[in-house]
């Protein structure tokens, strides 16, 4: 087992190397970049000339290269251009993390509430009218482009019923102390109950425009191993053996189907950490996403390196998590 | 089998949330925050921005979502006439130039203080003088960019610089001295970048420090901390919730301002602006889409349109396209755009059909020149008699764009192409993202024409003319591919250097008369009035056409 | 899910090349062996082989969901093809330019002869959704099309050489799959010289070649060492007859899923890709993810230039989804049962 998380840890060093070398030169391949970002109009050859060596830009590609690593590997990775201007683009990535973490958690945990037990409740029943009906449901969220679910969202519950706030993570009135950076849990720590419901209500509606697509897949993986782990011999004898049905469904479908799901739940976690792009934009959330968003339209490449590169570190680790813990649900497998 | 373990993670996160929700219901419903004094109006205006400030020392910045913030900040020796592009005095109560115009005398206001108990006086603004000449490399080659604007240079070339240096010749008055007598002077002292700051605070705070971090600048701890004049300040910048908080400054000279705090929120998408609006959540924003104009006016919405000061232009490259050489094929390009039409269908209300390179508030601008007129037969026999007929135009435009300027690139560009194709020019279609390429393509002279402007910066004809014509190695026109490139560019400087007012300004006239009708190095379009949008319950704000609002006079009732 | 199809259904095929390069091995009487017990296998299977496919038809036919996402997607295709004879105007052309006043009226209302009024152009609207079909169904189909020719590529040298191979393209496949897809094809789409509808289509396409290539090699390395192939590398066949042959189609049941399923997604990133200003700039040739991106700037005042052609995604991109994913349930053996 230790060899193998070492292994998988150590090929996780070789891709990000890889990857820095790749999205180095390919944000230097883009047309256009940082000086003309910072100039707009005022951009003029002379200024140009000036600001490119004032950034070290005028320099052999490689040099550059040579520079971000040595200063990558002390832990500086560059002030950032566009996103926040002077702050260090890993200090960026440190302070939106948490708002990004919190919105995927939300998410997730809508998207478990509503599709494990509705897709179980769609397996047990399957191919009735209701379990045909949850699987087109479920799927219209999917079909619906993000940023148009978004602008329904926040048409009807924030600009017509006046429920819940339009954008951002917390109302602007409200004086709230900082701890963690994770505004709720901020709250509860330092018992601003206000700022905390404040918070959870500027959660809703982002984390509903993007719980859509987890609960997709959620409920799909939960009805097909519902219906897997039914057909199972041990259930068969289950019931054959004379067990109530709530104990058969209780210890022996519901949890056995879990282990796919647990799986699924993980891999959908990871990509709501990467993936937010979108929904962040449009809800002015101050997460990576956002900030993912920007620093490609401002060509702030010192936040969208370190960005991509977290990003990549992030999919490897919860890959690797997911392993672990498939080794550790299932001995079966640690035995391969 | 061992299944309890598999079930954990769902029942912790379920608890979680569970939990948490149930912490959260024991409360009240969230308050707005604001429980005036008893008056009817709110104590915080809260104005939706499209960026982050950069930082909060005006000097090292460049975009006007940090100058929004700092204007309410900050103050300057010359300030604006609210509502205009003109000065008036600000912390300096009167100016005198010497009788060559190279030595200015400011008379100080009295009684004036920085936010930490520093006094403002001669040496205050001296030291502030030098402390902006006095710039590393590293400042100097970017974040100082309005100083290098206006002065040309720093420290380390002090020659060419046309700050010379600053005195105090009393506690109250301070002489700055410069190298040439220029249009620049004062006006451009106007600029918020060389607002006044507290010597002591920029001492402490190392404000000169600025480093190189990788791509980006690295700023001193003074710029997070900034110490002014103004009627507000810095409470705190909340990077994690995207908010900048102003509060009143009590100890303000000037009459004190009417709404105690300021909220700046950060909300970098366009419509979701519109949404927070519309929602009551912000109290107003800055440069709504003029698509969204009419919307917000029949919502109840204050539409506040400041006078243009600005400029749409065509760029052309007759070194790109030798055909642009010919006078002839450029007013031909001229004669046959519909720039009537153009106005009315493409531009925003107010917007109007431009004469010249600079808008009519600004001295120099040439009341007499007419525009050329829409005439497409007299392009097309231009055109013949040049031997250009059915040439080709490589034209391009920004494709993901908005400026004050030309709100909409796309649409402009549709309609100026099918005019030119009526004519029987062949346009080759060209776009690339405006930080995507197209600016450095512009720059790099990769087109033959292209869509570009300008919104000044102070109100001086040298800050429109100037910046485009007036470097002859170095402009987007290439006017040192024409004839008259090198005569157009001493006439800028010469007239820059005039002292007398009238007769300066009797000089741009005449350049902006040469410009039109005899040069003609591109094709200026329209001005565009950009606005800002307040609920109807804002009360006091002034539209500003350089963008130089301030909210201290601004009341938003409950 | 390794190994969703029965490889079974195809031994037929060895059978015949067996057969056919039997005489010419070297090892002929060794061949001969083989090919008997591989050839009883295969016939020992084959009914079973058949009711994989006939079992799974059935079950579609029966099942509401496949069939509505079916008749969408069937309509969609029939309304793409026949298009230009079912518009009633000219989608191009600015036939009502003369109500837009932006200040005052920039989207020309419902009137006669335009149901859903025309867009800030003066184009009607209505003509523009039902042409602007071809063009969607063309991203949709190119797009996954050359999404899927990138990812058999690799999928098939990995999945087919291993060792070295395998590792090298796999961990390029990561570093793909570890960017955001977005950003991935809005970068794309912003290297692109002239911004048109192949830029969207190819930025499309190169996010979805790392999901082909994974699934391709997760097929063909479950078959790497199944019975089928371990018996034609027995009998000498070369190693690419081995992979085009006897591997890529088995393996393809999961990539024809996953192709409807991308088919979908291409199509509601298009209309991404257009709200972020990265799409084809070009309107005259309407296409639904364009019109809904530039719908945006009106969408608050104007809602409904939005929700036409969002609606039409959305029905469009639930029809193939759906489609996929009875197909994906279909064809999955453990359903069978």
């Amino acid at each position: 087992m230790l060899r193998f998380i070492l292994r998988r840890l150590l090929q996780m060093v070789g891709v990000v190397i890889v990857l820095s070398m790749l999205v180095f030169l390919w944000l230097r391949s883009l047309p256009g970049g940082t000086v003309s970002a910072m100039l707009g109009e005022r951009a003029t050859p002379a200024r140009r000339a000036a600001l490119e060596k004032a950034l070290g830009l005028d320099q052999p590609i490689y040099v550059q290269y040579w520079e971000f690593v040595k200063r990558a590997l002390q832990g500086k990775f560059g002030a950032s251009t566009g996103v926040q201007a002077g702050t260090d683009a890993f200090d960026i990535f440190m302070q939106r993390f948490p708002a990004t973490i919190e919105l995927a958690l939300f998410s997730i945990v809508l998207a478990i509430i509503v599709g494990i037990p509705l897709g179980y409740l769609a397996a047990r029943r399957r191919a009735s009218w209701f379990d045909n009906l949850s699987v087109v449901g479920s799927l219209i969220g999917v079909a619906v482009p993000v940023f148009f679910l978004a602008f329904l969202l926040k048409y009807f519950f924030a600009i017509q019923l006046h429920w819940l706030p339009v954008s951002g993570r917390q109302d602007s009135g409200i004086d709230a102390t900082r701890v963690t950076g994770f505004f709720v849990l901020d709250g509860v720590l330092t018992r601003e109950w206000d700022s905390a419901w404040d918070a959870i209500k500027h959660l809703i509606l982002p984390g509903l425009a993007l719980a859509t697509i987890p609960f997709a897949v959620i409920f799909r993986i939960t009805r097909a191993a519902v219906l897997d782990v039914m057909d199972e011999d041990y259930v068969r004898t289950a019931e054959s053996k004379g067990l109530t049905r709530r104990v058969i469904r209780g210890r022996h479908v519901l949890r056995n189907a879990l282990l796919p799901v647990v799986t699924t739940i993980g891999l959908q976690t990871g990509g709501l950490l990467v993936g937010a792009v979108l929904t962040e934009r449009v809800f002015s959330w101050g997460g990576l996403g956002e900030a993912t968003a920007l620093s490609f339209e401002r060509r702030d490449y010192a936040v969208l390196q370190v960005l991509l590169l977290m990003f990549a570190i992030t999919f490897v680790v919860i890959n690797l998590l997911v392993d672990i813990a498939y080794a550790v649900i299932d001995p079966r497998i640690r035995t391969r | 089998m061992k299944l309890t373990r598999k079930a954990t993670p769902v029942v912790l996160a379920t608890t979680l949330a569970l939990t948490l929700a149930a912490c959260a219901q024991s409360n009240r419903d969230s308050g707005s925050g604001s429980s005036g004094s008893g008056s009817n109006n709110k104590d915080t205006i809260t104005f939706g921005a499209a960026g982050a400030p950069e930082l909060f020392d005006p000097f090292y910045a460049t975009d006007g979502e940090t100058f929004r913030v700092t204007r309410q900040m900050m103050e300057g020796l010359v300030g604006i006439k609210p509502g205009t592009a003109d000065i008036e005095p600000e912390l300096a109560t009167k100016w005198e130039a010497s009788s060559d115009g190279k030595e200015w005398t400011f008379t100080l206001r009295e009684g004036v203080k920085f936010w930490d108990g520093e006094p403002f006086n001669a040496a205050a603004v001296c030291y502030n003088f030098e402390r902006m000449f006095d710039q590393n490399e590293v400042a100097a080659g970017g974040p100082a960019g309005y100083w290098a604007d206006v002065m040309g240079s720093f420290k380390s070339d002090a020659k060419n610089a046309l700050y010379q240096g600053c005195t105090a010749k009393d506690d109250m008055t301070a002489v700055i001295k410069i190298s040439r007598p220029t249009s620049k002077f004062p006006t451009a002292l106007s600029l918020d970048s060389f607002s006044m700051q507290s010597p002591k605070a920029l001492k402490a705070g190392d404000a000169n420090n600025v480093t190189k971090q990788g791509e980006g600048f690295g700023y001193p701890a003074y710029s997070k901390n900034p110490v002014g004049t103004g009627p507000y300040k810095l409470e705190k910048f909340d990077e994690a919730n995207k908010t900048v908080t102003l509060v009143a400054n009590d100890s303000y000279w000037g009459e004190k301002p009417k709404t105690k705090k300021i909220v700046f929120k950060i909300i970098p998408d366009e419509s979701t602006r519109r949404q927070e609006l519309e929602a009551g959540s912000i109290d107003g924003y800055d440069l709504p889409n003029p698509a969204d104009w009419k919307g917000l006016k029949d919502s109840g919405n204050q539409l506040l349109i400041r006078p243009a000061f600005n400029i749409l232009y065509v760029g052309l490259n007759p070194a790109k396209n030798p055909k642009l050489k010919d006078l002839k094929v450029r007013q031909a390009l001229y004669y046959a755009m519909n720039r009537d039409q153009l106005v009315k269908t493409q531009l925003p209300e107010g917007a109007m059909v431009a004469t010249q390179f600079m808008p009519e508030t600004v001295a120099g601008y040439n009341k007499s020149l007419q525009a050329y007129p829409y005439d497409p037969e007299k392009a097309k026999s231009l055109l013949k008699e040049a031997g250009a007929e059915g040439m080709t135009l490589n034209f391009a435009y920004p494709s993901d764009v908005s400026r004050p300027y030309m709100p909409n690139p796309q649409k402009i560009y549709e309609a100026l192409r099918g005019d030119l194709e009526k004519v029987g020019i062949k346009v080759n279609v060209s776009t690339k993202p405006w930080n995507g390429g197209y600016l450095d393509t512009v720059d790099n002279g990769g087109y033959d024409a292209w869509l570009l402007g300008w919104t000044g910066d102070y109100n001086s004809a040298d800050n429109f003319i100037g910046t485009f014509f007036s470097n002859l190695k170095a402009n987007d026109f290439h006017t040192s591919a024409t004839s008259y490139g090198a005569q157009l560019t001493k006439d800028l400087e010469a007239a820059d250097s005039i002292v007398d007012e009238g007769q300066r300004s009797a000089a741009y006239e005449k350049i902006n008369q040469q410009i039109q009708e005899d040069y003609l190095p591109g094709l200026a379009i329209s001005h565009s009035p950009p606005a800002l949008v307040v609920s109807d319950k804002v009360k006091g704000l002034v539209p500003s056409p350089l963008t130089a609002e301030t909210f201290s006079t601004v009341t938003v009732s409950k | 899910m390794p190994n969703p199809l029965n490889p079974k259904t195809r031994k037929q095929r060895i059978d015949d090349l067996a057969a056919s390069t039997a005489g010419k091995g070297p090892a002929g009487g060794g061949v001969a062996v083989a090919e008997r017990s591989v050839a009883d296998a295969g016939h020992v299977e084959e009914s079973a082989g058949v009711s994989l496919i006939a079992s799974a038809w059935r079950r579609l036919r029966g099942n509401p969901v496949f069939l509505l996402g079916a008749t969408i997607s069937a309509l969609f295709v029939l309304l793409a093809i026949f298009s230009p004879l079912l518009a009633p105007h000219d989608p191009t052309a600015r036939l009502l330019i003369d109500q837009v006043r932006p200040q005052s009226n920039p989207i020309p209302g419902s009137q006669p002869g335009y149901p859903l009024g025309a867009d800030s152009v003066g184009r009607d609207i209505l003509s523009r959704l039902i042409v602007g079909s071809r063009q969607t169904l063309i991203v949709g189909v190119l797009a996954t099309l050359f999404g899927f020719a990138g990812g058999l590529t690799l999928g098939t040298l990995s999945g087919a050489f291993g060792g070295w191979v395998d590792s090298l393209v796999m961990r390029l496949v990561d570093v793909m799959l570890s960017i955001p897809s977005l950003l991935l094809a809005v970068s794309i789409a912003a290297l692109a010289s002239k911004p048109s509808q192949w830029t969207v289509i190819i930025a499309i396409a190169v996010v979805q070649v790392p999901i082909f290539a994974r699934l391709l090699r997760g097929s063909l390395l479950a078959q790497r060492s199944s019975d089928h192939v371990l018996a034609a590398r027995a009998l000498g066949v070369k190693r690419s007859a081995i992979v085009f042959r006897h591997m890529l189609p088995n393996a393809l049941g999961p990539v024809i899923v996953q192709a409807t399923l991308v088919l979908a997604g291409a199509i509601i990133d298009a209309a991404a890709l257009s709200f972020l200003g990265v799409g084809n700039p070009d309107d005259r040739q309407p296409e639904w993810g364009q019109m809904l991106g530039a719908a945006q700037e009106y969408i608050y005042d104007h809602p409904a230039l939005a929700v036409w052609p969002a609606l039409c995604i959305i029905i469009v991109a639930l029809g193939f989804t759906l489609m996929g994913e009875s197909l994906r349930e279909a064809l999955d053996p453990k359903s069978r049962r």
